[in-house]
């Protein structure tokens, strides 16, 4: 029978969620049972009316396995339009606070539904599904594991769904990108190392002797995440049928494992493996060979080391003793060399293909989310300065920062890696339309530049006007002032946010297209097609 | 046979890839993260600290659950403006018992870690159901829903027994005490003899404006209130603490 596992499975954990929802300790957990128990009610309904008793087809060992990455594709598109809209939402909640909805709207709550949504849901799926593509297709292989990577894929919707509805209900660790509670976290772990061991297992019946350094970087993604997620979420629940956890750790160790974790969210989970996208992503539309073997060598055994050490730059003048801020600020610097080593080595790769940025818009899409991340990581070491730190920490100059590293980074090299996957994905010939790229690819660059500007801004003014002195030694401001002063910027940002996110639904609009197999009458991209020179 | 000849041995075992990349991961972390769990000058020695009372305790995880920490930071940094507005510069032993911390990242609103005593509980009680009413600039929700929703307390013991496996010195005595100390905090006509002589320095009273009830506005008012209002820095020695 199709689908019996499953089903029995899958049955059995609808009934403990409802048991749970019946008997929970707290009203938060009893709530959020009851969405898990719909939702899992909702898989069995669908695995039950696809079911059939014939017998399945003989699976081709030797075709890739390509299902989970289609539908990883959409998760991305799908989450990443959500996790955007979040975002625009709490900048307009800044701007103008009446548009907080109490209790479960409110700013507090949202604010962790747009982070966790781009970063693990639109950022983890976009990850999930390159991964899996170029790990088959640089080891020649089959995904390991049969249907693993359905597991994989599945349990990680439902990893979001839970994180999702749990900051709605209000239930959080307050650990920034590591909110959801215990019981989640657990599952989460549970569906990382399945994840590792659906990746290493494919590596390890490779047919090519080398492993690609793509997939050094992602292996080493999947690893640190692991370690980073377990230790940072180390806590004690108060009850085995309740939402609310104590953490292990208290006050300035509890702080600094918590920037640890959150610095290496950024350098693991935002960096390495988008570096691995850009690995493979960037050669195949180019068509050309990765710069340099050697740089690729001393930039990720150097980008792995280094980056471990920057957490505490997170806490620079806070209560964590000085010793562990300046070790934190003299990493931090040094990883400026090996973020510009991978930076180069994927700017260079253009070499003798760079005529491709006139008619090629998803290769001009890789090429500014490389210059991104270029500026973002010289950006971050220099924040990471104490003196300069004392004046950016607390300011929207950090918000600033790390969109420019989301938005331009993360963001448009997983826009250029899913316009390269989805035709081929999908066996269509080519995009429904360059034309919309194009559109994409500037408004999302404007909506970029206006974010971060709007950003630097704000940030760097509110901070001068909280260490204003007047002549006679008194503060110039209140607090009340500088936030007063802040509100023509919030309503740019939501600007440029918004701009951001009309170009990724134009881009969810060409995607869907170019699935249902449609393509637009257009004219082809100038320069794009010789022009007919007349014989002499 | 050169350096980067030799890699090639790493990139043709997965395994070996995989143990050397985690083995060069973990090292940051165990350099930095470790010694601040043995040095003995990491945490400051003052006088005055103490377990949150049980109401303060359910306050706090309001203000966890509300992600009041993403527009409020809990620590003061050593500078005059910082120190000129909301007082002495915060201590590591300040938060000690704090599972988690809640130092926060972002300052949208203003520092809360010594907001204990600044104004009254009508003032909070005020901003927290409509921000805009006392401070007009303010761009903070309304949190006005805490007044109608009375605090859960099936067995509040069991919060106070998670703090004290993870390290807090909560006695058998606070324990046992529990549930009646967290309605006794804030009920004026309590006997808060027992509660005070526990939890030194605890505020009691009706907090919400609202005898009848306990409710999570109380709980919450209760914990601001009591914000940074612990350690005693008459007798803290600033030099002695540096480090």
């Amino acid at each position: 029978m199709k689908f019996g596992t499953q089903i029995f499975a899958l049955s059995l954990f609808t009934f403990a969620a409802l048991a749970a929802a019946g008997f929970g300790a707290d009203q938060p957990f009893r709530q959020h049972m009851w969405v898990l128990f719909f939702v899992l009610l909702g898989f069995v309904a669908i695995l039950i009316r696809n079911t059939n008793f014939q017998v399945a087809a003989p699976i081709d060992p030797s075709a890739y396995m390509d299902g989970p990455i289609r539908y990883g594709t959409i998760a991305t598109m799908f989450w990443g339009v959500v996790g955007m809209l979040v975002g625009v939402v709490i900048a307009l909640q800044l701007a103008y606070p009446d548009l907080n909805i109490q209790p479960w709207f409110n700013f507090g709550r949202l604010r962790p539904l747009h982070t966790s949504g781009v970063v693990f849901a639109f950022g983890g799926n976009a990850l999930l599904c390159t991964s899996l593509y170029v790990v088959q297709r640089t080891c020649r292989a089959r995904l390991f594991g049969g249907d693993l990577a359905w597991f994989v894929f599945w349990g990680y919707q439902l990893f979001i769904v839970m994180a999702a509805t749990g900051y709605l209900l209000g239930i959080t660790e307050s650990r920034e990108y590591a909110e959801p509670e215990w019981y989640v976290d657990i599952w989460l772990t549970i569906v990382w190392v399945a994840y590792l061991i659906l990746f290493l297992g494919t590596i390890l019946k490779r047919k090519e002797p080398h492993i690609y350094v793509a997939n050094w970087f992602y292996l080493s993604f999947i690893i640190t995440v692991a370690m980073l997620h377990v230790v940072n979420n180390l806590s004690m629940p108060v009850s085995f049928l309740g939402s609310k956890s104590y953490s292990a750790f208290s006050g300035v160790q509890d702080a600094l494992i918590q920037w640890w974790y959150g610095h290496n969210a950024v350098g693991f989970f935002l960096t390495a493996g988008f570096l691995g996208m850009m690995y493979y992503f960037v050669p195949k539309q180019a068509n050309r060979p990765v710069y340099s073997y050697r740089l690729s060598i001393i930039h990720f055994w150097a980008l792995i080391f280094l980056y471990i050490w920057a957490g505490p730059h997170h806490l620079h003048y806070t209560a964590l003793p000085d010793w562990a801020q300046t070790l934190g600020m003299v990493f931090s610097i040094m990883l400026w060399m090996p973020s510009w080593g991978g930076m180069i080595n994927g700017l260079m790769t253009l070499s003798g293909a760079w005529d491709k940025l006139r008619t090629d818009p998803i290769i001009r899409m890789m090429v500014m989310a490389i210059a991104f991340y270029g500026m973002s990581t010289f950006e971050g070491p220099m924040m990471s300065i104490k003196t300069v730190n004392s004046l950016s920490h607390y300011t929207d100059w950090t918000i600033g920062h790390v969109h420019s590293g989301a938005l331009g980074w993360v963001g448009m090299i997983s826009f250029g890696a899913i316009y390269y996957m989805a035709p081929k994905l999908w066996n269509r010939q080519r995009l429904y339309s360059l034309r919309l790229v194009t559109w994409h690819f500037w408004l999302a660059t404007l909506g970029i530049v206006v974010y971060a500007a709007v950003m630097w801004v704000s940030g760097i003014m509110q901070g001068l006007m909280w260490r204003e002195y007047d002549e006679q030694g008194f503060l110039v401001y209140s607090f009340a002032e500088t936030v007063a002063a802040m509100h023509p910027y919030y309503v740019m940002r939501a600007i440029g946010g918004a701009m951001y996110l009309s170009g990724a639904l134009i881009m969810a609009w060409n995607i869907t297209m170019t699935i249902l197999g449609y393509q637009r009458e257009e004219e082809p991209m100038p320069g794009s097609v010789p022009a007919l020179q007349p014989a002499e | 046979m050169g350096l980067m000849d030799r890699h090639a041995i790493i990139e043709k075992n997965a395994t070996l890839l995989l143990v050397g990349s985690l083995l060069v991961v973990t090292v940051g972390g165990i350099v930095e993260i470790a010694p601040l769990f043995y040095l003995d000058n990491t945490i400051e020695k003052v006088e005055g600290m103490r377990p949150y009372s049980p109401l303060e305790l359910a306050g706090r995880n309001i203000y966890v659950r509300e992600g009041c920490y993403l527009c409020h930071s809990q620590m003061i940094r050593p500078f005059r403006d910082e120190v000129e507005r909301y007082g002495h510069y915060s201590l590591a032993a300040e938060s000690m018992y704090d599972h988690p911390f809640q130092w926060g990242s972002k300052r949208t609103g203003p520092d809360l870690a010594r907001v204990g005593d600044r104004y009254s509980n009508g003032w909070h009680v005020q901003h927290l159901t409509d921000p805009r009413s006392v401070v007009p600039e303010s761009i903070m929700p309304s949190y006005a829903f805490l007044k109608d929703a009375p605090i859960e307390v099936k067995d509040f013991s069991t919060h106070l027994v998670a703090n004290r496996r993870v390290g807090v010195p909560y006695n058998d005595d606070m324990i046992a005490h529990a549930n009646a100390d967290l309605m006794a905090q804030a009920d004026p006509n309590a006997d808060t003899s027992g509660l005070e002589a526990r939890y030194p320095k605890a505020k009691v009273g009706d907090f919400d404006g609202n005898p009848q009830q306990v409710t999570e506005m109380d709980a919450l008012v209760a914990y601001l209130q009591m914000l940074g209002t612990l350690v005693d820095f008459k007798n803290y020695d600033d030099a002695a603490g540096y480090r």
